[in-house]
């Protein structure tokens, strides 16, 4: 099946000489829910302006749902939505009047049914005619959303959707984000909450310096790349770990109170029997037992450092 | 062609305008009614007549013209730059709609105003002053396309300010003095020989000249250089706006 955006060698390089893309490359098929990560100025927003067109690429190409988003910009523009990551809104403005002026925009016609589904779908229909700055943060970030969503889009950019946003708005989000993934919505979110990613991404690619060092199933990466740790707690304190031990790659710390033994979770032998059977023959006594899965925060804080020593 | 985009855009910039009613239509018209008082009436009434009409009448083209100028530039600027000031102008660059569209909502949404304005202050000068007008159809599109020209150099501006200062900088310091130079209050044939061809230069000139001539069947230029005049400023201000929408200049990164 062909993907519905492909990025083919896109490169960014502005004015002054800062290049924020670097030669990208990416598929991402029809309702896949895709997590961009990557530390500030990896180039995850240029990513997203680029192929929506706000940015202009200095090289590549950009299509969606098979429409290149230079020779058939209408064509292209109207299967996108963006929810920008800054809060840019008329404030002034009726949520509802700028909610029908993006589906105008976009050039649907009027449908207040519509709207009125998506706007409940978000919890602002009772706020429908309020003025945009008489809205929370929280409130005025569904606004966005309504925006985005007014004119049906097929795939939906999502810039950080979630920063600032309170625990409650940020699950309602990630319940939106998985009703419209139900309807066949493709998702890229850019987000630094790496537990949200964990949790409802089909796939996270990972940026940095404006090149995807990485874009792996996240199960798979999960799978790949976590690793378990068993933390130990003894009940007296070593200068050194054991010579008896040392097959084992321990680490000693807690000014010798702690060993933290690390294993593949998937492994067919973890070694974990066999570590506390030699620790017991070593005279090591052990007050308590931890153990911890690495998150996506660690693979990717491992990632960027590796791509940095590169 | 997206129309429902240029409809969108149209209906949005009006109902700014609806919303702000004092500030868009009540303060140009009760300004306009003291330049009637001050200069029509009061200082007027001294003042022999002017090309064969009383100098309150005179001044009625002139008056109507400064404020539609004013207004077409300031409505345009402001509708374009304030979408680039809060950010929003981001839904306008990823939106499905060429620039002739965009440009277009906002142009008509400028014009549609400032033209209600100019109407307004032409029923307003019925009250103050005994006018007919000679020519109504072409005082009408010398109306409109006045509207329209300087709606469209008023997008320019709005998309040439990075500031709020910018904004007002070209209509402060160009606009408004060449419209007072521009023969809104006398006939240029009332100046100096030197000064007269001097004014010659001011594009306003022909402007007023062409729309005094609609009301008054007299004019300081020949009614096609006025003619030429406007249509060959709106044909400039529609090609730099091109430029702009394909280069992205002050638009896109």
């Amino acid at each position: 099946m062909q993907p519905i955006l492909e990025i083919d060698a896109l490169s960014k390089t502005y004015a002054g000489g800062f290049t924020a893309l670097d030669s990208v490359s990416l598929d991402i098929a029809q309702g896949e829910i895709l997590a961009l990560l990557g530390p500030n100025g990896a180039g995850k927003t240029t990513l997203i302006s680029t192929v929506c067109g706000i940015t202009q690429p200095t090289s590549g190409h950009v299509s969606v749902g098979g429409f290149d988003t230079v020779r058939d910009y209408r064509k292209a523009r109207e299967l996108i939505g963006l929810v920008p990551q800054e809060i840019n809104l008329e404030p002034f403005e009726k949520v509802i009047n700028t909610v029908r002026f993006s589906r105008g925009l976009f050039g649907k016609r009027r449908d207040d049914a519509f709207l009125e589904k998506i706007l409940r779908q978000l919890s602002l229909w009772d706020k429908k005619d309020n003025r945009i700055m008489t809205l929370s943060g929280g409130m005025k970030r569904r606004v966005l959303i309504a925006k985005a969503l007014s004119h049906e889009p097929r795939v939906l950019f999502l810039d950080e959707p979630t920063a600032g946003v309170d625990v409650e708005l940020r699950r309602d989000m990630w319940d939106v984000v998985r009703t419209l993934k139900e309807d066949g919505v493709t998702i890229i979110l850019t987000t630094h909450y790496l537990e949200e990613a964990e949790a409802i991404a089909d796939r996270v690619g990972v940026i940095d310096k404006g090149k995807i060092l990485l874009v792996e199933e996240t199960a798979a990466l999960m799978k790949r790349m976590g690793q378990k740790e068993m933390r130990i707690e003894l009940r007296n304190p070593i200068a050194s770990v054991p010579e008896s031990l040392s097959a084992y790659n321990l680490r000693l710390e807690g000014e010798g109170c702690r060993l933290v033994y690390s294993y593949d979770r998937q492994a067919a032998r973890t070694g974990i029997g066999r570590l506390l059977r030699d620790m017991q023959d070593a005279d090591l006594h052990v007050a308590d037992v931890e153990t911890k899965q690495s998150s996506l925060e660690d693979i990717f804080v491992g990632l960027v450092a590796k791509g940095e020593a590169a | 062609m997206n129309f429902t985009a240029i409809l969108a855009i149209y209906r949005f910039e009006m109902a700014r305008t609806f919303r702000t009613i004092a500030q868009s239509i009540i303060s140009p018209v009760l300004s306009t009614a003291l330049y009637f008082i001050v200069f029509g009436t009061a200082i007027g009434s001294r003042i022999e007549q002017v090309e064969g009409v009383s100098y309150g009448a005179f001044i009625v083209p002139g008056l109507i013209m400064l404020t539609v100028l004013t207004q077409s530039i300031s409505n345009a600027s402001f509708g374009i730059y304030f979408p680039k000031f809060i950010g929003t102008v981001y839904e306008l660059l990823s939106a499905p709609a060429s620039f002739l569209e965009i440009t277009a909502g906002y142009v008509l949404a400028a014009a549609t105003k400032a033209l209600m304005i100019g109407l307004i202050i032409l029923a307003t000068a019925f009250f103050f002053v005994d006018i007919t007008i000679a020519h109504p159809g072409w005082m009408l599109a010398f109306l409109v396309l006045t509207c329209l020209s300087f709606s469209l150099f008023g997008f320019i501006i709005g998309i040439w300010a990075q500031n709020f200062e910018q904004l007002q900088l070209i209509p402060l310091l160009a606009v408004t003095p060449l419209v007072f130079l521009g023969g809104a209050f006398y006939s240029i044939s009332m100046l100096p020989p030197a000064w007269q061809s001097i004014s010659l230069f001011n594009p306003v000139v022909y402007l007023v000249s062409g729309f005094r001539w609609s009301f008054f069947d007299t004019a300081d230029v020949a009614l096609g250089w006025s003619v030429l005049a406007i249509v060959g400023f709106t044909l400039a201000c529609v090609l730099t706006i091109g430029w702009i929408f394909r280069t992205g200049w002050r638009l896109r990164a």
